[in-house]
């Protein structure tokens, strides 16, 4: 069994933060897994640019993003190792992993990050009624076809569901010389960045119909059409509003969901509204040691934060392996109330924060000027009133550690209010 | 010529195959779509029946009970997954209890072994998730779930192993008879054979019409379907079946041998044998449906959805039978439920007393028939040691292509270079399971494509989902594959 300081599942752009950042606060043996070809995670196929404006202050392509930092990685000598898939991960951070060059391996580590990523939510999650022919595609699979195969996979394209990556390949597949008829989204607002329906559908002439649902598909083999109904205010199809597309492809971009099952096989608490593991300040997951960050952790918008998530990942994996016993202290809960889906972390221990601590939280509904709204403890220590506000858009809110860390506090609140 | 043709690979046309392959004849089967078990036989609910519940005296009452008894030892010989877990009849009402006793008794006189009524403390601790309502229930514990296409992929592998030919993308288009011969037209061209075995699902009766006028018809009934996440498979441990009432024969909640929990059917008279479609109807009656059985079902773990069409004839039974018209034909039509259960008994009743008999003398023993199939290796189910040391022999089992399942290169061009191999993604799907996990292909199906192409020799543009023109790419990009 060969033993290592810090293992890192996987080789997207949070395990390389974390894995350079732990590097950098002194871990010395460091091992960063990854079961595909090359590192950079999904960054290597989203060949469009907008990555890094918030860490480098310039506007890179998602391969230029990863490459720095494989750059650094390998200039500091972070060992690590491709083609190889992990297995499964004990609590006790032991780790079976195979691959082609070196057969079934068991690796131990002192500490362990979980940087695995998510999935795609598939034409199942909804029920999608009709017949199931070739042609109906989640969007990330059809971005990885194009942007790294070099196939297409349709000339007249339709897409359900207004997440980034649907609305990113709205674009690709009409600058590839395919047609797409239209943009269809369940919910009554866009579930992807506003400058992403800007850039992908606006600027194409391509309709965005909110409130829209796809009701049927039909063609036994390949995609011969598509049937899309307008939506009440339960999400039903209204009867009569059927609106047919003669298209012979369906890109689904509904959602994607943290992949948690090698969390689950290590015990890992998870949040059933993120559908991540439930971290502390530290991203510490509920067994000692086990860390976790990027979008395994919970979805998230832009590479950015992704990044500055798994820095602090790599930060307190570090610390934790340099003094493994840990501060153990009652943590705080952090609440999401009114207005709000989902806060991470979701404890926190006050002496482990660095002066401000950082909530990311996503809202579950569009809001103008309204007010975020944060109570300790039922007691109200910060207001700040927010222009616009989107489930699309992951908010960030700052809270100065002298606000909450007097003796006895139990939880921190945070509502959406109207003021 | 050959001895036999077979019209139809599903587990009725495979499963005869087989059986006909221990004695010294020539047989192919014939099948219009571009692998086996494409019909009927992968769209269904997996069930092996206890057989309790067809008349006395029919066919399917005694296939099924034959079948029932044979699937043990058929599913050890052709490695195929098999459980016999046993299953429940809810009934929700006091009115509901004369129901079950007719079936037990029914079930009796059928020898259907074991069969009890039992009552709710017992039922919770067989199935502890059950609606509180449940008052009593039918027992069968010899009934079973397995994988209905494995089946028959199987089947056509051990008769091909032993030497029958199987003959893809050939549709039966036309049957003329001259002296004691039949001439098949197929879309391939023609075939020759002595006895034409029927065996062609939904369009029995068509194939029928190709020689005499059919006396019986066949039409479709869809039934559709829930396939829930394996994440919950300890919903239920059983099938669990809901009592038949003027409402209706209820849907049905069970495991399926590969972890996941089925939910469904529903069943409706379709116009056309190709409306393989679920609808939105379809799917609300078995939401609805099912929260007798279960209160709450966990509709948000669904990973997909899917239907099939029963065989239903106008005669009400299984026609397994020469036909009175046509000497040497013999049609194994209107096998619907429990035609999968029923399928080893068939096959054995088809190939031995029908075929056997009618070929007399010709027929005979064949002395090298080898019952087993070669063993699949499934990595996920080895032992640390065994993973080890298949790798260090194996390299290609260390490249894990479906991350769902744990499926690796290895098992997947195994499965391509059996015989009756996969040839389409929906292929490997169903031998080895890339993209039938909760991704349902969304990462390995790009490499799935890939993999077909290398060992089929083809380019990535010509392998299918799963029909003929189920094409998955369309072209190159501008840049072209080779950028
Ligand atoms: C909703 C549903 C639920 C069911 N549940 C169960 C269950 O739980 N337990 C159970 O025991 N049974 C069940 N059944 C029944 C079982 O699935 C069938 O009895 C069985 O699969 C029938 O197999 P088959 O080989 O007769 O038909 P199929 O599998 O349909 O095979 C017929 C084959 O013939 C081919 N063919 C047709 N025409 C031609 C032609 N002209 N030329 C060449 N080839 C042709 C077709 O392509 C097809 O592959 C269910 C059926 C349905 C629909
Ligand atoms: C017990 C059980 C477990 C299952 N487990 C899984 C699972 O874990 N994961 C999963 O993804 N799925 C699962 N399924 C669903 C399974 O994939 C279904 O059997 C499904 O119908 C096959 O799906 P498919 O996508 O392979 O084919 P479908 O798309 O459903 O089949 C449609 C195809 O059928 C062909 N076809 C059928 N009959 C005819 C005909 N007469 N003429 C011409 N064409 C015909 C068409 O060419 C068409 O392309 C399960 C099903 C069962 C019964």
């Amino acid at each position: 069994m060969k033993a290592y300081d810090l293992i890192v599942v996987g080789g997207g752009p949070a395990g390389l933060a974390a894995a350079v950042e732990a590097k950098k606060e002194g871990v010395d043996k460091v091992l960063v897994l990854e079961r595909d070809r090359e590192l950079g995670g999904i960054l290597q196929q989203c060949i469009h640019n907008g990555f890094g404006l918030h860490i480098f202050k310039e506007e890179l392509t998602g391969p230029e993003y990863a490459e720095r930092f494989i750059d650094e990685l390998k200039e500091m000598g972070i060992e690590y190792r491709l083609d190889t898939m992990v297995l499964d991960i004990s609590d006790e951070r032991i780790i079976h992993v195979i691959s082609k060059a070196e057969g079934f391996v068991t690796l131990v580590a002192k500490a362990v990050i979980l940087a695995m990523g998510c999935r795609e939510r598939t034409r199942g999650a909804l029920a999608i009624p009709g017949y199931r022919p070739a042609g109906v595609f989640t969007a990330g699979t059809a971005q990885r076809y194009l942007n790294m195969e070099g196939y297409m996979v349709g000339k007249k394209v339709l897409i359900l569901g207004s997440g980034d990556i649907g609305l990113i390949m709205a674009r690709r597949m009409t600058l590839e010389g395919a047609k797409v008829l239209g943009c269809v989204e369940l919910m009554p607002f866009s579930g992807g960045l506003t400058r992403n329906i800007v850039q992908c559908l606006d600027d194409y002439d391509i309709p965005l119909m909110l409130s829209h649902t796809v009701t049927d598909i039909q063609g036994k083999d390949r995609v011969q059409g598509v049937t899309v109904m307008k939506v009440d205010e339960n999400r039903q199809p209204i009867p009569g509003t059927e609106i047919q597309f003669d298209v012979d492809t369906l890109l689904l971009s509904v959602g994607l969901i943290p992949e948690n099952e090698l969390s689950k096989g290590a015990g890992v608490q998870l949040d059933m509204k993120t559908r991540g593991a439930i971290v502390n300040e530290s991203m510490e997951t509920s067994v000692p040691g086990i860390f976790a960050c990027g979008n395994v952790l919970h979805v998230h918008d832009l590479v950015d934060w992704v990044t500055d998530e798994s820095r602090r990942a790599g930060k307190f994996a570090a610390k934790y392996i340099a003094n493994p016993g840990g501060q153990k202290e009652e943590a705080i809960e952090t609440i999401p109330g009114q207005g709000v889906g989902y806060i991470v972390p979701q404890r926190i221990r006050p002496s482990q924060v660095d002066q401000v601590l950082e909530l990311f939280m996503r809202v579950r509904d569009i809001y103008v000027g309204q007010t975020v709204v944060i109570r300790v403890d039922g007691k109200e220590v910060q207001a700040k009133r927010r222009g616009h506000m989107a489930p699309g858009e992951m908010e960030r809110v700052k809270l100065p550690v002298s606000l909450f860390n007097g003796p006895g506090v139990k939880k921190i609140t945070v509502d959406v209010e109207s003021r | 010529m050959y001895d036999v043709a077979i019209i139809g690979a599903g587990v009725i046309g495979t499963g005869i195959a087989r059986e006909l392959m221990r004695y010294q004849l020539k047989v192919v089967i014939l099948e219009k779509e571009n692998d086996v078990a494409d019909g009927t036989t992968k769209a269904n609910s997996a069930i092996v029946h206890a057989g309790y519940d067809a008349p006395f005296g029919s066919n399917k009452g005694r296939f099924n009970v034959e079948g029932n008894a044979m699937y043990g030892q058929v599913c050890k010989e052709l490695d195929v997954h098999f459980k016999q877990i046993g299953s429940l009849v809810l009934a929700f009402d006091e009115e509901d209890r004369p129901t079950l006793q007719e079936l037990l008794e029914n079930g009796k006189r059928l020898g259907v072994p074991g069969l009890e009524i039992i009552e709710p403390d017992r039922i919770r601790e067989i199935e502890p998730n059950v609606s509180q309502k449940v008052v009593a229930a039918l027992w069968a514990p010899t009934a079973g779930i397995v994988g209905p296409w494995e089946l028959a992929i199987s089947y056509a592998e051990n008769a091909m192993d032993n030497g029958a030919e199987l003959r893809l993308n050939t549709e039966v288009t036309g049957i003329t008879k001259k002296e004691n011969k039949f001439h098949l037209m197929t879309s391939t061209g023609e075939v020759e054979a002595r006895l034409v075995v029927n065996a062609a699902g939904i369009h029995a009766d068509d194939i029928y019409n190709m020689v005499a006028q059919s006396e019986f018809t066949i039409n479709p009934r869809r039934g559709e379907y829930f396939l829930l996440d394996n994440e919950v498979s300890d919903l239920v441990n059983t099938v669990v079946f809901q009592c038949p009432t003027k409402m209706g024969k209820g849907v049905l909640v069970s495991p399926t041998v590969d972890g996941n929990i089925i939910v469904g059917p529903n069943a409706e008279d379709v116009q056309t044998k190709d409306e393989i479609n679920t609808t939105a109807d379809g799917l609300d009656f078995i939401r609805q449906k099912a929260k007798l059985t279960i209160e709450e079902l966990p509709f948000h773990m669904n990973i997909t959805n899917f239907s099939g069409l029963r065989a239903e004839p106008s005669t009400g039974d299984f026609i397994i039978e020469e036909s009175k018209q046509v000497a040497g034909f013999i049609n194994v039509a209107g096998i619907k439920s429990p035609g999968l259960s029923s399928a080893p008994a068939i096959a054995v009743y088809v190939a031995e007393t029908i075929c056997a008999g009618i070929l007399g003398s010709h027929a005979k023993r064949n002395p090298a028939f080898n019952p087993k199939t070669r063993k699949k290796l499934r990595f996920k189910d080895l032992s640390d040691e065994k993973k080890a040391d298949l790798i260090r022999v194996e390299p290609s089992f260390a490249r894990i292509i479906c991350r769902c399942e744990t499926i690796t290169e290895g098992e997947i061009v195994d499965a391509i270079h059996r015989n009756a191999g996969a040839r389409t993604i929906n292929g490997v799907k169903r031998r080895c399971r890339p993209g039938a996990g909760r991704c349902q292909g969304g990462f390995c199906g790009p490499r799935v494509v890939e993999i077909l192409a290398r060992e089929l020799k083809i380019s990535p543009m010509e392998v299918e989902l799963e029909g003929k023109d189920s094409h998955i790419l369309v072209g190159e990009t501008k840049g072209g594959a080779d950028e």
